[in-house]
């Protein structure tokens, strides 16, 4: 690539005490691309949140935003920084117009400019009906859309959210996304997000899957499923690891264990492969098979087939 | 390389200093006229300390050199009116805890404000509140007799919002280390209410033992206790013989105020090292 990257991680590492929570992380944003930060619980992603917005302090390494060092200038990079944080940070006691109101203050902005800018995301985030409503009468997925309101209020250059779903439901969730894509692509504004919901992470153009501080991988949703070619198969057993060491003489299969149940990738150059083996371990261990799917693989798969680990802890 | 939006502000002293103190500082106001149950959560356990204890010891207490009818409802009032104060800028100060890892604060210190704007709002917003309390305390005082001194109001105005600067600026420095709520109310046992009790708000030092004479002298809250007293009780009692005169008092409170300012400003510049 010949762009030079918009945000530059380089080496970053990241000590509690003896707890090393990121080891010598790298890696780069170009401008104007949603990059995901996927990982289990203590994966470090949120440490690297917390560094990035300049909440914990830079160990080790280097943070460049647009050729501002975070080591250098914290007041640079925080005036180019949006930040959406896991939990809220709006004054529930305070009503969204003035929650926004501070928060332009906070950003030197004020008087008409700020007013315009205020009406401007409102009426984006449709939430220029509630502007004289206290935050605590909001419902969440309201509260969220105003996070994200105030985070774009000073035109960062960069929007990083932690985990802005947490807590929605399915719908609230997906009206955030598409609010999401539309920013990025109207107001041209780079974003990155963490998070641990695998059908979020297919919505980004490209992803980092980050596993006990190390970067497992990098690369499009699109190319990290590929490198799975075949299927998956799942099969459910009331004795699995019997089941397992069976299928490995008969059928010359290695399932692995994951998560209390076998887990069997089919090779990809087979298409057809899938369905007949799915016959063929129904057929041999009739009893045994408590129930059995085939699936494309999907970014948890690609995960298990990483780490060795199911994605959840 | 250019951003595609630029951030459109400059850093000035108005935009890093002024403005963020101001918005945080109005901020702080709105939020406590909003929870009524703070306005009388700070007043009234003062005031039924001040009313119980005072009207307990009735005629039984009398202060050295004090005239004939000096009540102790009287020589209290100036007490209570420290611990009303006291309680308010302490409370004012508690959020800092939660809302710092969870809530608006996060917001506030990712900002590219300075960080002594973030310390100014705060300790600016706990004065006004106790500026507020106080002043509702202080219109009860005829009720015992204490006559309101309009001619110096400005003054005395002014010498609230200097003691519920100093106080809330104590609360913040014991405020903005900890990791949880519970732990400041158990300093706030063991540290603030000695510290009001040997201030002299229930006893005057004249008669204490040496070591609490001491205490009392070396203790700020004793300052602002006589600055109090002096301009509330010296219409109606002699000064209290081992009061400072009112300068010096206001001398010491300023210099508390500015110092703690200096450190909580310096507590906050560092960027914190914790476990998420």
């Amino acid at each position: 690539m010949t762009t030079p990257a918009f945000l530059s991680i380089e080496t970053l590492s990241h000590r509690y005490g003896e707890r090393l929570a990121l080891d010598r992380l790298s890696f780069s944003l170009q401008q104007g691309e949603i990059f995901g930060l996927l990982g289990p619980n203590g994966s470090g992603k949120t440490t690297l949140f917390r560094i990035l917005s300049t909440l914990l302090p830079l160990q080790d390494g280097t943070i460049t935003l647009d050729g501002i060092s975070l080591r250098y200038d914290l007041a640079g990079i925080r005036q180019h920084l949006g930040i959406v944080f896991q939990s809220p940070s709006l004054d529930k006691k305070l009503t969204v117009g003035e929650n926004l109101r501070h928060q332009g203050h906070l950003y030197g902005l004020y008087g008409r400019t700020l007013a315009k800018r205020i009406e401007e995301l409102a009426s984006k985030f449709k939430i220029d009906d509630r502007l004289k409503d206290k935050v605590e009468t909001l419902s969440g997925g309201l509260q969220r859309r105003v996070e994200v309101a105030k985070g774009l209020l000073h035109r960062p250059s960069l929007l990083i959210l932690d985990e802005p779903t947490t807590g929605l439901d399915p719908n609230a969730r997906l009206e955030l996304w598409n609010y999401l894509q539309e920013v990025n692509q109207r107001e041209k504004i780079t974003i990155l997000v963490t998070t641990h919901l695998m059908d979020e992470a297919e919505r980004c153009h490209r992803l980092m899957i980050l596993d006990r501080g190390l970067r497992v991988c990098l690369d499009t949703p699109h190319k990290l499923k590929s490198a799975l070619r075949g299927s998956v198969i799942t099969v459910q057993s009331s004795d699995a690891t019997a089941l397992a060491g069976q299928i490995t003489e008969k059928l010359s299969l290695k399932p692995s264990l994951v998560g209390g149940s076998l887990r069997i990738e089919t090779p990809g150059d087979q298409a057809e492969s899938g369905p007949k083996l799915v016959a063929q371990i129904v057929a041999a261990f009739p009893d045994k098979v408590d129930s059995i799917t085939l699936s494309q693989p999907t970014l948890e798969d690609v995960f298990i087939h990483l780490t060795g680990r199911r994605f959840e802890n | 390389m250019s951003t595609s939006t630029p951030s459109p502000v400059t850093a000035s002293f108005f935009n890093t200093v002024t403005l963020p103190t101001w918005t945080l500082w109005s901020r702080e106001v709105v939020r406590f006229l909003r929870q009524k149950n703070r306005v009388i959560g700070a007043l009234a356990s003062p005031i039924m300390f001040w009313f119980v204890i005072g009207a307990g010891m009735g005629k039984s207490f009398h202060a050295e050199g004090a005239p004939e009818g000096f009540t102790y409802l009287q020589y209290f009032f100036p007490g209570t009116l420290m611990l009303i104060m006291l309680f308010t800028a302490i409370f004012s100060t508690i959020s800092i805890i939660e809302d710092r890892r969870e809530g608006f604060l996060q917001g506030v210190l990712t900002s590219p404000i300075s960080r002594s704007a973030i310390v100014l709002g705060k300790l600016c917003g706990g004065a006004t509140l106790s500026l507020i309390q106080a002043l509702i305390f202080l219109a009860m005082a005829p009720l015992t007799g204490i006559p309101i001194p309009w001619a110096s109001l400005p003054g005395i105005i002014a010498l609230f919002f200097l003691i519920g600067f100093g106080l809330t600026a104590l609360g913040y420095l014991i405020a903005w280390p900890l990791d949880s709520t519970q732990g400041f109310h158990a300093l706030m046992n063991l540290v603030l209410i000695p510290l009001w009790l040997l201030s002299g708000a229930l006893f005057p030092p004249t008669g204490a033992m040496t070591w609490v004479k001491w205490v009392i002298f070396l203790n700020p809250l004793h300052y602002g206790l006589a600055a109090l007293r002096q301009v509330l009780i010296s219409p109606i009692a002699a000064p209290e013989a081992s009061d400072p005169p009112l300068w010096i008092s206001v001398g010491v409170l300023i210099l508390f105020a500015v110092t703690l300012l200096g450190i909580c400003s310096w507590l906050t510049n560092r960027v914190q090292g914790r476990n998420p």
